[in-house]
């Protein structure tokens, strides 16, 4: 198990928390929550060691499109780069919909997947 | 989803519930809208063992607890998630669900009754976390025994991990089970049993036999369990509705032992089938409450 801390720049605030996902074989959780800083950080804990520098870059990847300044919690489970994206972006959408639906902070995790 | 005014084929009709996470099986049983979850993610609630031994930990340690209402009767669901380490019950997880359960008792003795549900998907105690899982099970039957004395304790076996080990104790506590098809119940998984007694005991790749001897059909046939549902989330939801409304049974399976050692009595483990099973224990469900299928 490995444990790193990545940081990056934002632009805008972040009012609403996001929790998907599951620590189940090849995916992984994120939790997603507002910083109090103007900054963004993802904390990784993931069940594969030595992929530091591939963390690194799909983190980069995403953090050229999100400016949020949310604290992102990713509990991984052996997940595929392509999949920590897909989770990544229904993190987002899922707590952007939630800041869409109630201007106040949220009390309860939202639902997973978009089973629409 | 209620609604069959164009009557679209039944797959696409049905919505299932075994696909479901364990909070979004947790929202599909309460009344819509009232899903409130306690010691949610965010709390952090997670093992302190696992990261000990290099595992990674889920933030809910793999157990879902959700305060609503079903029937909009205030209600209390504990769901296991089994994509989390096969839905184990480790120390955190099953104080959850135990607290969950003693919590539900209080408010039932201070004349506030809340309907328990629990979502078994669980291969049992989650062995890294060894007797600490087993003393925290033990508190969860505990609980169970003494709630059912004022409401219906009602569990769902859904599948496909289904429930083993000492969560099939729990499940067997129960006031009332419900099962599908897919669902499985039974102590010792079929690869315990192949491996502990050899592949002529049991060859635990032959599903047709594993599923005719634990099974969801079987079950409700020998009366472990009490209602046959389909894989649908509303068919399920309506069968734990009637499950809470036929109130609490005059004696649950766990109490009638003797007439279950007589049961048992007359089985002979040379020749019995999963047919002569169902015909001898067949006549001890009883409390006047006859399995129901529901298909």
């Amino acid at each position: 198990m490995e444990h790193l801390t990545f940081d990056y720049a934002a632009q805008r605030v972040v009012k609403a928390r996001a929790h998907v996902g599951v620590v189940g074989s090849g995916d992984l959780e994120v939790l997603l929550s507002p910083h109090d800083a103007m900054g963004a950080r993802v904390i990784v804990n993931t069940s594969v060691d030595g992929y530091a520098h591939i963390w690194k870059s799909v983190l980069d990847r995403f953090f050229t499109r999100y400016d949020g300044a949310a604290v992102i919690e990713i509990n991984d489970f052996g997940a595929t780069p392509g999949v920590v994206a897909l989770r990544l972006a229904e993190a987002i959408e899922t707590a952007e919909a939630t800041e869409a639906a109630a201007p106040t902070p949220p009390c309860t995790a939202q639902p997973q997947g978009g089973a629409q | 989803m209620t609604s069959q005014l164009t009557s679209p084929p039944p797959f696409i009709a049905r919505e299932s519930f075994i696909e479901m996470t364990a909070r979004e099986r947790a929202r599909a049983l309460l009344d819509k809208g009232s899903f409130r979850e306690l010691a949610g993610p965010f709390d952090h609630h997670t093992s302190p063992w696992l990261p000990l031994q290099g595992i990674v930990c889920q933030a809910d340690d793999g157990v879902v607890i959700a305060r609503g209402t079903i029937d909009g009767e205030p209600a209390v669901v504990a769901a296991i998630e089994s994509a989390f380490q096969g839905g184990s019950i480790g120390e955190v997880a099953g104080s959850k669900i135990a607290a969950a359960l003693e919590l539900a008792l209080r408010d039932c003795e201070n004349g506030h009754p809340v309907r328990p549900l629990i979502v078994f998907e669980t291969g049992g105690v989650r062995l890294q976390e060894a007797n600490l899982g087993l003393a925290v099970i033990a508190e969860i039957q505990s609980a169970i025994v003494a709630l059912r004395q004022h409401v219906p304790v009602v569990g769902i076996v859904a599948g496909m991990v289904g429930c083993f080990g000492g969560m099939s104790l729990a499940a067997a506590l129960c006031s009332r089970l419900i099962m599908t098809r897919q669902g499985r119940l039974g102590m010792n998984g079929p690869e315990v049993i192949e491996q502990e007694a050899g592949v002529d005991e049991l060859d635990a790749s032959d599903r047709r036999l594993v599923w005719q001897l634990i099974g969801g059909a079987q079950r409700v046939a020998t009366g472990f369990a009490d209602a046959l549902v389909d894989d649908d989330a509303s068919a399920i939801a309506t069968a734990v509705h009637s499950a809470f409304a036929r109130g609490v049974p005059s004696a649950h399976r766990s109490q009638q032992v003797d007439a279950y050692l007589a049961r048992l009595a007359q089985i002979d483990p040379q020749s019995v089938t999963p047919e002569s099973m169902r015909t001898v224990l067949r006549a001890c469900a009883d409390d006047g409450s006859t399995a129901e299928t529901q298909s």
